[in-house]
């Protein structure tokens, strides 16, 4: 078995378990479209959330972290594996099986926040119509009460509620990221996924909507798969970050233990690599030799091998498995 | 907030402007895509002029029958090849109103032509005249036209008369609503065929796209012309003009659909992968609310762009078709089957006011390539 909690039953404290989550995005050539290999984005990944926590996941450009982001909300159908998800009637169902109906249904509790705050609101629909679309979808307001509702969330999320009949194309950037979230919050779900929530703002605004999931959480709540690269960000608002190397998660673990005490060498690098506000201090940055591997050519083993400063004979013949090296905190390494 | 803020401050800009810049700019957030497409259209000033001649073009061949001085079918036998009827304003230094002279028909002694000269009889021109009876749209009998004589019996011909002693001016009329609705119908076709199968081709992709899109590539590679008249010339030759009619415009949309059906496959390809199209399916929409909600607004716009773009080659093409004696054929009436008099040069030299119906042919297809001019720019609101 890949790891220790899959033996485990069901904790009724877990909201959303994702098991041996595969996504190949396979590589045409040719007139005809011949498969030619496959672009391995997501590889095998393992994770739980818990209600009422924040999950971060971070790693480089290219790493695979949106993808599995989409992976496990079924915005891209993954290839292999599956991912549970407790609805609020306290029914645990795994998504990937689901048909498009019933998913619908479960999409109530579960959102997104995009990264893109002007690709991901149709500039064809006003704010009220954005923001009530998933309460239109559902069914579960219509009429004035919608729109009192409406006008609440955009207080909640602070904007004017007089702006109600806006297109999205009078808004500002970090205006338009409130209105997503607006939408994301307006069915109560119990899990959200961030892409990338804050990367287009400014860090003021940033700052602003970071402080404003938190109170959110805190009010209803509700669990977030934090999706950043930005470490800063993402020291201060999850609890278990997890760090991803082109499609696999190397490691994974309470905040403070995965930055105070990092065990894999890419963490180690990964850390290393974030700024400190302190001119004296001298930075001892670990510069990785070589390339990212390319997720269509995965090296033999270990996928960081070739780059990683530990690596022995051993890492370019297995795969490091996925193992609990201390209480709650998980790692593919063979060296650690 | 801060955002408010922001806002708030750029609003406080206003009153130092003036009221009115303060109501544009609130007016232009509330503005849905149809208001931005028709400020940005109204600025083309070529597609502005358009737009009120092509109402005109199509309430004057609506409502043919009370525009027209005459009936498209009435002969005035001693006035065969007649020129056009000058109207005149002022007799002898005198403003008396429109008028015209009575014509006498003679012959040349020295090339034995028919020639008109005018006599000196005034015939008075008036509004609302009544003249020879029709009914309206087939519904209401009535006598009364726009125009015309006074007194019934006059001759007046404002574009000529064809060999058959026709008016010129009414035929065009009458072939005007043949020909512009035909476009409009044949649009119709083309719309529904282009949409179907364009949407499915980039919807479902794979399979059906490639045959889809193989289908559209060989058609288009024969040239128009060739593929209507062998199209044409399988219809049997004893239908009847309306039948004729429907089926020429399915001719027509069966060509003429390639181009909208790739506008519609790309706009599905690039919309499918837009996120706010995820968005919507992540919030729990069904795919006929993504689909008509979210996808088919965004390229409407194109749509009606390339459909706007090819009205003046549907109106051509059913014109050459006609000219040829391929699409409509006489008796029904359509500028093409009017142009068919000209076709010997001894007519455009002699009598070059047959030609007309081709003024009005130039005139539509110029209006229509302005305001598609115009569409064009104002298409995307967001750019």
């Amino acid at each position: 078995m890949r790891s220790a909690e899959a033996l485990t039953a069901p904790d009724p404290n877990r909201l959303l378990e994702v098991r041996g989550v595969k996504k190949y995005f396979p590589i045409t050539k040719g007139f005809l479209k011949r498969t030619v290999g496959y672009v391995r984005a997501v590889d095998d990944v393992d994770m739980y959330i818990n209600k009422g926590e924040t999950l971060a996941l971070v790693g480089e450009s290219g790493c695979g972290k949106t993808t599995l982001g989409r992976c496990v909300l079924q915005a891209i159908k993954p290839t292999a594996g599956e991912v549970y998800f407790t609805t609020r009637k306290d029914e645990r169902v795994d998504l990937t099986t689901l048909p498009y109906d019933r998913l619908r249904v479960v999409r109530r509790d579960m959102q997104m926040i995009f990264q893109d705050p002007y690709a991901s609101l149709n500039p064809r629909m006003t704010t009220l119509n954005i923001i009530a679309e998933p309460l239109v979808c559902h069914r579960l307001m219509s009429g004035s009460r919608l729109r009192g509702y409406v006008r609440e969330l955009m207080e909640t999320v602070g904007l004017n509620p007089h702006h109600l009949e806006r297109y999205p194309h009078a808004f500002s950037g970090g205006q338009r990221q409130r209105i997503g979230i607006a939408r994301a919050l307006a069915t109560q779900p119990r899990f959200l996924v961030c892409d990338e929530a804050v990367s287009a703002l400014d860090v003021s605004v940033q700052a602003q909507i970071l402080n404003l999931l938190m109170d959110l959480q805190e009010k209803m709540n509700l669990s977030y798969l934090f999706i950043s690269h930005d470490l800063g960000v993402v020291s201060h608002i999850s609890d278990r970050v997890g760090v991803m190397y082109v499609g696999h998660i190397v490691e994974l673990a309470d905040t403070a233990a995965l930055f105070d005490r990092p065990m894999h060498p890419y963490t180690k690098a990964l850390l290393s690599a974030k700024p400190v506000a302190d001119p004296r201090r001298k930075s001892h940055r670990i510069m990785l030799e070589g390339e990212v591997a390319n997720p269509s050519k995965l090296p033999p083993g270990c996928p960081f091998h070739p780059r990683c400063r530990e690596a022995a004979a051993e890492c370019g013949e297995r795969k490091p498995e996925w193992r609990e090296a201390e209480p709650g905190h998980y790692i593919a390494c063979h060296r650690a | 907030m801060t955002a408010d803020a922001t806002l708030g401050g750029k609003s406080t800009r206003g009153p130092l402007l003036g009221g009115g810049r303060r109501k544009a700019r609130s007016s232009y957030e509330v503005a849905s895509q149809w208001r931005l497409m028709w400020w940005k259209f109204r600025k083309h000033r070529m597609a502005m002029a358009a737009l009120p001649i092509i109402c005109i073009m199509y309430l004057l061949t609506m409502c043919c029958e009370f525009f027209a001085p005459t009936l498209p079918l009435t002969r005035f036998k001693s006035h065969k090849d007649c020129p056009p009827t000058a109207i005149h304003l002022f007799r002898e230094g005198e403003f008396i109103g429109p008028y015209i002279l009575r014509k006498d028909s003679g012959m040349d002694p020295v090339t034995y032509r028919r020639v008109f000269v005018d006599t000196d009889e005034v015939v008075k021109m008036g509004f609302f005249v009544h003249g020879e009876p029709y009914k309206m749209w087939n519904l209401i009998p009535t006598d009364i036209h726009f125009f015309g004589p006074v007194e019934s019996g006059g001759e007046f011909f404002l574009m000529g008369t064809d060999s058959l002693g026709r008016d010129v001016f009414t035929r065009a009329l009458y072939g005007g609503r043949v020909s512009l609705s035909f476009a409009v119908v044949s649009i119709f076709f083309t719309f529904v065929i282009g949409l179907t199968l364009g949407g499915l081709s980039g919807y479902m992709g794979g399979f059906v796209d490639g045959i889809v899109q193989r289908a559209i590539d060989v058609i288009m590679s024969i040239p128009g012309i060739p593929l209507w008249m062998a199209l044409a010339a399988a219809l049997p030759k004893d239908m009847s003009s309306y039948t004729r009619y429907l089926f020429m415009c399915v001719i027509m949309s069966l060509v003429g659909w390639t181009g909208l059906g790739r506008v519609v496959r790309g706009k599905i390809l690039s919309v499918r992968e837009e996120e706010f199209v995820t968005a919507a399916r992540l919030s729990g929409a069904t795919h006929g609310r993504v689909i008509f909600k979210h996808m088919i607004p965004m390229f409407m716009s194109y749509i009606i762009v390339s459909i706007t773009g090819s009205i003046p080659a549907t109106i051509l093409g059913e014109t050459s078709l006609s000219f040829l004696g391929l699409g409509l054929q006489a008796p029904t009436i359509s500028w093409g089957t009017l142009l068919q008099d000209c076709q010997t040069i001894e007519a455009i030299a002699q009598q070059p006011w047959k030609m007309f119906p081709a003024l009005f042919i130039v005139v539509t297809v110029l209006m229509f390539n302005f305001a598609g001019d115009g569409l064009r720019d104002a298409a995307d609101p967001y750019k």
